[in-house]
């Protein structure tokens, strides 16, 4: 298989395809990944979320920029949110990393959600194990600029980087559920603005009440992306995060609980895809009595499945 | 769910002219018409381009272009594209561009050039009939 081996010798134009195919949901791009399945499992997979214009493309950059100097190598997701009225996207996360694009060792790929509402688009999932098997060191993966509850990215992540700024609300928007509660590590960005060191207060605040199951409480990191303040912390907090869930397990934890999760959604989706397509007929009648209050939708339910598995 | 499948274009701006207004603008009305623009922002190099073109794996690139280097930046591209044997990339440019360079820049590779005043269902039709893949 041509994409195959093109990625496996890190062809940057074959891992691009591959990912239009998975976006495309061409049947060729799963048996691309089924082949490529065995090399996954080697990039650190970070997110970084938060609302939109924090400067969350900027912190990407600065960031990526840091693990080159390093000598890792950086894969890019940007996801942008894609127009529910047209289908169409303006995909504008590159225009801060402009000066990585001829960088051999960063591949950047601008993704557009597709209709999905959780900060990132469905191919996102595939998309890393693409990366990962062409040999990325680190992958980052940003989301659309999100509200409170788009947090799809700790399914995908290894981490998360809550990039907030100062100005948005006051102390009660620390200690509401969602996007709050799922950073590691939170980036106060544009830290030279007036309200940053009331903002980094109010985190802590929220921190104090929480009641973290790990020993590490995240760390808050003030930054200025666009001037590149703040961003060897970051990248410290980042390492210092990775090598401790590295060594308590946790990593390999969460990757089981994703894995499994992943492997869940699979089954799901594909049993009521045949559930439907088989049972088509069987459906259609129970819904027409049910309609018809001739049968409630739950004895209409315990039909179904008797049908299903005695494979009538 | 997708009848059509989704066009993704590059909008690019080579070479140092400041300006983007009218980029953006296609850009907005690409979008309106259910692609997926990628925009780079100014000043790129046409090394620039078509890496991120390939990273992108896009379908079309629009090259917007005011300071007059057309001339050099266009076809730079164009063998940039051929060196990497890429040929499944429809390219169109716009901008001020007069009208008798544009033989030139078609001889290259360049599909087609949209000049001040053309109307924007004229691209948008033109890029739908002409994508190569």
């Amino acid at each position: 298989m041509e994409l195959v081996d093109g990625i496996l010798k890190k062809d940057k134009r074959a891992a691009a395809r591959l990912i239009t195919l998975i976006e495309r949901e061409d049947p060729t791009a799963i048996d691309a990944l089924k082949k490529l399945y065995k090399y996954t499992g080697n990039s650190i997979v970070i997110g970084i979320t938060g609302p939109p214009g924090a400067g969350k493309s900027s912190l990407v950059n600065e960031l990526a920029k840091k693990m080159r100097e390093k000598g890792k190598t950086v894969g890019i997701i940007a996801v942008d949110p894609t127009s529910p009225f047209t289908g169409g996207a303006l995909l504008g996360d590159r225009i801060r990393m402009q000066e990585l694009t001829l960088d051999p060792g960063i591949f950047i790929r601008s993704m557009a959600s597709r209709g999905s509402l959780g900060g990132i688009a469905k191919a996102t999932y595939d998309a890393v194990n693409v990366l990962d098997a062409f040999g990325m060191d680190y992958i980052i993966i940003e989301t659309v600029g999100v509200g409170q509850t788009e947090i799809d990215i700790v399914k995908v992540a290894d981490m998360v980087v809550v990039v907030l700024v100062p100005g948005l609300g006051d102390d009660v928007q620390a200690i509401k559920a969602g996007i709050m509660e799922i950073a590691d590590i939170f980036a106060v960005n544009k830290s030279d603005r007036e309200g940053a060191d009331k903002l980094v207060t109010e985190i802590e605040m929220m921190l104090d009440l929480s009641q973290n199951e790990l020993d590490l409480r995240p760390p808050i990191v003030k930054t200025v992306a666009t001037s590149g303040i703040g961003i060897d912390e970051l990248e410290a907090k980042i390492s210092e995060h990775l090598s401790y869930i590295q060594y308590k397990g946790v990593l390999e934890q969460k990757r089981k609980e994703k894995t499994r999760e992943k492997f869940m959604e699979l089954i799901k989706f594909h049993i009521s895809k045949i559930i439907f397509q088989e049972k088509g007929n069987i459906i259609e009648n129970l819904l027409k009595d049910i309609s018809n209050k001739v049968i409630d939708p739950y004895t209409a339910m315990e039909k179904l499945l008797q049908c299903i598995l005695k494979g009538e | 769910m997708q009848c059509e499948r989704t066009i993704r274009v590059l909008i690019a701006k080579p070479g140092l002219d400041g300006h983007d207004r009218g980029a953006k603008v296609i850009a907005r009305a690409l979008r309106d018409a259910g692609m997926e623009v990628i925009y780079t922002g100014l000043r790129q190099t046409p090394e620039q381009i078509v890496e991120a073109a390939i990273q992108e794996d896009v379908d079309v690139i629009g090259l917007s272009i005011l300071s007059g280097a057309h001339n050099v930046l266009f076809p730079r591209i164009m063998e940039l594209l051929k060196e990497k044997g890429i040929d499944d990339i429809l390219v169109i440019g716009g901008g001020v561009i007069p009208h008798d360079d544009i033989p030139f820049l078609k001889k290259c590779g360049i599909a087609e050039v949209f000049t001040p005043g053309t109307p924007i269902s004229q691209i948008i039709e033109f890029i739908k009939n002409n994508v190569k893949k």
